[in-house]
């Protein structure tokens, strides 16, 4: 059984910090298949078109039929622990120093067998298990066995917590805490165990009446001056808690609802952009490294950076037109922070919910997504190592409409969603 | 033209050169009325759906590394009501016909001018939403002689003693409350005394719950309505005297500009 992870020791300050070494994160192009479906928490495999053979590992033709017909599926990933053994030796750097290390031959339900890393509670040959995908700290997809059915503090695993960035005893920036949804994520952070939580606040003569003060009642949560649009507050910030931070959750965002014809002038889409695109900027460039440094220090090593940014990101909506360029625009700059932040081993987690319940959607007719829910969502991703995270039915199904025909959805989305 | 000072007479230029002499020797003393351009210096907040005043933001180019190894220079952007800062007329609505109404149209002469400081210290330390009253006036003019036509006229409040930018905005649920003149006192300096324009401590010409006097913003409203300035954000006004200081606050020359940060200096006897 998992023992409980106990909150670790205070970090002597004069040791040297040890640096991170990735996992081997070289895949072929058509594996790369179980990642896509691994960033957003799902297990995938590849099933024949043509014969309904279910493939591992990734291939470009079926096993059973030489078909070149082959999807990607969600698998429930149940099945049986044919064997396992432990890694007690290594060359390769990232296990050398995480020895001992099991691994496992599985053999699913669904036919393939594979080998998968083990949770501690997957005990022997035999056992019913269920395995899943996760990505690892390189961002590719590994496949690993979890006891079926789940076991308590299944989520302590020390193997498992390489594969996730669980909040529990970690220490967190929320960069904007005057919002609704600043609010629900620091409580929901402070509910899922986190050492410290600081909450950023800008142009603080602007509280009274945010719900500021309510959070500060809670012990972990300390309020910390971050302006985004101010490079000097960034950086000052960052030399007083950037060398502690190891979660960024970057949600201050500037949403307003104009297109282009319907405001004068470029105030609002430049402060939105300001914001929204160079806030993100300020902040990767400062608390980045400080970041990378610690990658590998200790159980509650750094480990992941949150971008909220929207649905709009991935296709514009014409109503709040310069809000989703501006989205947009921060969606492709996560794109290169993640690219960044990968090879030190840090997760970038993108957050795309669609309109959120908040005085700037006041217009805009239900569904809408709750702060308490995009929170805990945004809590559970980091939880499971989810790398995308689409929350909420209105994110979902424009999801689904994008990725079925981008080109459909613009159509769409000009004729009023 | 012929001037007075004491018992000689002066012409101009020796005027001037006696002023640049007791610059010098500090018999004339120069007072900074100015607060520094930060980042961290509130801007005015306006309702969030309106357009809003940017703050400073300041940038670096390079400083003596790979962006520029043998220089320091920053880029910076503001709103033209930023920091401490002049309102010229067309800033409102009823200055917008006036003629010269904006900063690189007015006369320069305007830039150079004597001040008036009345103190309402004492009232805005006890009511955040003190407003400066005609009787005020009428006090000051008693002991300290009647308000020149043409000159400026400050209201000294110590509000820029509030060194904390949320003391200094004092918000509450109810908005802003920070000090400024009453709508008659305006129309008095306006009317009865013709007055080169308002300055005050605090982040406008107008207290915090201007908005809700008549007309709205009566300060902005009746001087700028008159073809006359505002200067707000002010500091040191405690070290001017009630009368005798002279001003000097020319804006940056913005085409059509309605205002502009600036540097504001007082002249006073050393």
């Amino acid at each position: 059984m998992t023992m409980p992870l106990m909150k670790p020791k205070r970090k002597n300050p004069v040791r040297r910090t040890p640096q991170m070494n990735l996992p081997p994160w070289g895949r072929s192009r058509v594996a790369l298949g179980l990642t896509v479906a691994g960033a957003e928490g799902r297990f995938e495999l590849q099933v024949c078109d043509d014969c309904a053979a279910v493939q591992y590992p990734p291939r470009e033709a079926c096993c059973a039929c030489l078909s070149p017909h082959l999807k990607w599926r969600a698998q429930s990933g149940t099945g049986c622990l044919l064997a396992t053994t432990v890694l007690h030796h290594s060359n390769d750097l990232f296990f050398r120093e995480r020895l001992p290390w099991r691994l496992g031959l599985v053999q699913l339900n669904a036919g393939p067998t594979l080998m998968a890393h083990l949770h501690g509670d997957v005990a022997s040959a035999g056992q019913r298990i269920k395995v899943g995908a996760r990505l690892d700290r390189a961002g590719r997809a590994v496949v690993i066995a979890y006891p079926d059915p789940e076991t308590p503090n299944m989520a302590d695993d020390t193997m498992l917590r390489e594969m996730t960035s669980d909040p529990k005893f970690r220490k967190v920036l929320v960069t904007d805490a005057m919002t609704g949804v600043g609010q629900a994520l620091v409580r929901a952070l402070v509910a899922a165990g986190a050492d410290i939580v600081w909450a950023g606040h800008a142009e603080p003569w602007k509280r009274h009446g945010s719900g500021l003060h309510d959070i500060t009642a809670l012990p972990q949560v300390s309020l910390v001056p971050l302006d985004l649009t101010n490079g000097r507050s960034v950086t000052a910030l960052a030399g007083e808690i950037g060398g502690k931070v190891e979660i960024v959750i970057n949600n201050a965002e500037v949403h307003r609802t104009f297109g282009i014809g319907a405001r004068r002038g470029l105030d609002v889409a430049k402060a939105e952009m300001d914001i929204n695109y160079f806030g993100l900027l300020r902040l990767a460039q400062e608390f980045g490294p400080a970041l990378q440094g610690r990658a590998a220090d200790g159980a509650t090593h750094a480990t992941a950076w949150v971008n909220l940014l929207s649905i709009y990101a991935l296709a514009n909506f014409p109503p709040h037109g310069t809000f989703s360029a501006s989205k947009a625009a921060a969606h492709s700059l996560a794109q290169c922070q993640r690219a960044e932040l990968r090879a030190s081993g840090i997760r970038v987690i993108n957050v795309f919910p669609g309109p959120i319940d908040d005085e700037w959607n006041q217009n805009m007719p239900p569904p809408k997504l709750s702060p308490e829910a995009l929170a805990s969502s945004i809590v559970k991703a980091l939880r499971d190592g989810v790398e995308d995270l689409y929350p909420g039915d209105v994110a979902q199904e424009w999801l689904e409409r994008w990725r079925d025909n981008p080109k459909v959805l613009e159509r769409e989305l000009a004729a009023g969603g | 033209m012929r001037q007075t000072a004491g018992t000689q007479t002066m012409t101009p230029t020796q005027l001037l050169a006696a002023l640049a002499g007791a610059l010098n020797s500090g018999g004339i003393r120069v007072v900074d009325l100015t607060q520094t351009l930060t980042p961290e210096f509130p801007q005015i907040a306006l309702p969030p759906e309106m357009g809003q005043c940017w703050p400073f933001r300041i940038e670096e180019v390079s400083r003596y590394d790979e962006r520029g190894p043998g220089w320091y220079w920053n880029n910076f952007s503001c709103g033209e009501h930023t920091g401490t800062h002049f309102d010229a007329p067309i800033h409102w609505i009823s200055g917008r016909h006036l003629p010269n109404n904006a900063v690189d149209t007015i006369p320069v002469q305007h830039f150079v001018a004597a001040a008036s400081v009345i103190d309402c210290h004492v009232q805005a330390l006890a009511d955040p939403d003190y407003l400066m009253s005609v009787a005020d006036i009428e006090a000051f003019e008693a002991a300290h002689g009647r308000i020149a036509a043409g000159s400026w006229v400050l209201m000294r409040t110590d509000w820029s003693k509030r060194h904390d930018p949320e003391a200094y905005q004092n918000f509450d649920e109810t908005g802003q409350h920070t000090p400024g003149p009453s709508s008659e006192a305006v129309q008095f300096l306006v009317r009865e005394r013709d007055v080169l324009g308002f300055g005050s401590e605090a982040i406008g010409t107008d207290a915090g719950q201007g908005y809700h006097l008549r007309p709205p913003y009566p300060c902005h409203y009746f001087m700028h309505g008159a073809g006359r300035y505002g200067l707000q954000c002010l500091s040191n006004l405690d070290q001017l005297p009630a009368t005798g200081a002279l001003l000097i606050c020319p804006p940056l020359k913005i085409q059509q500009g309605s205002g502009s940060p600036l540097r504001v200096l007082a002249l006073v006897a050393g």
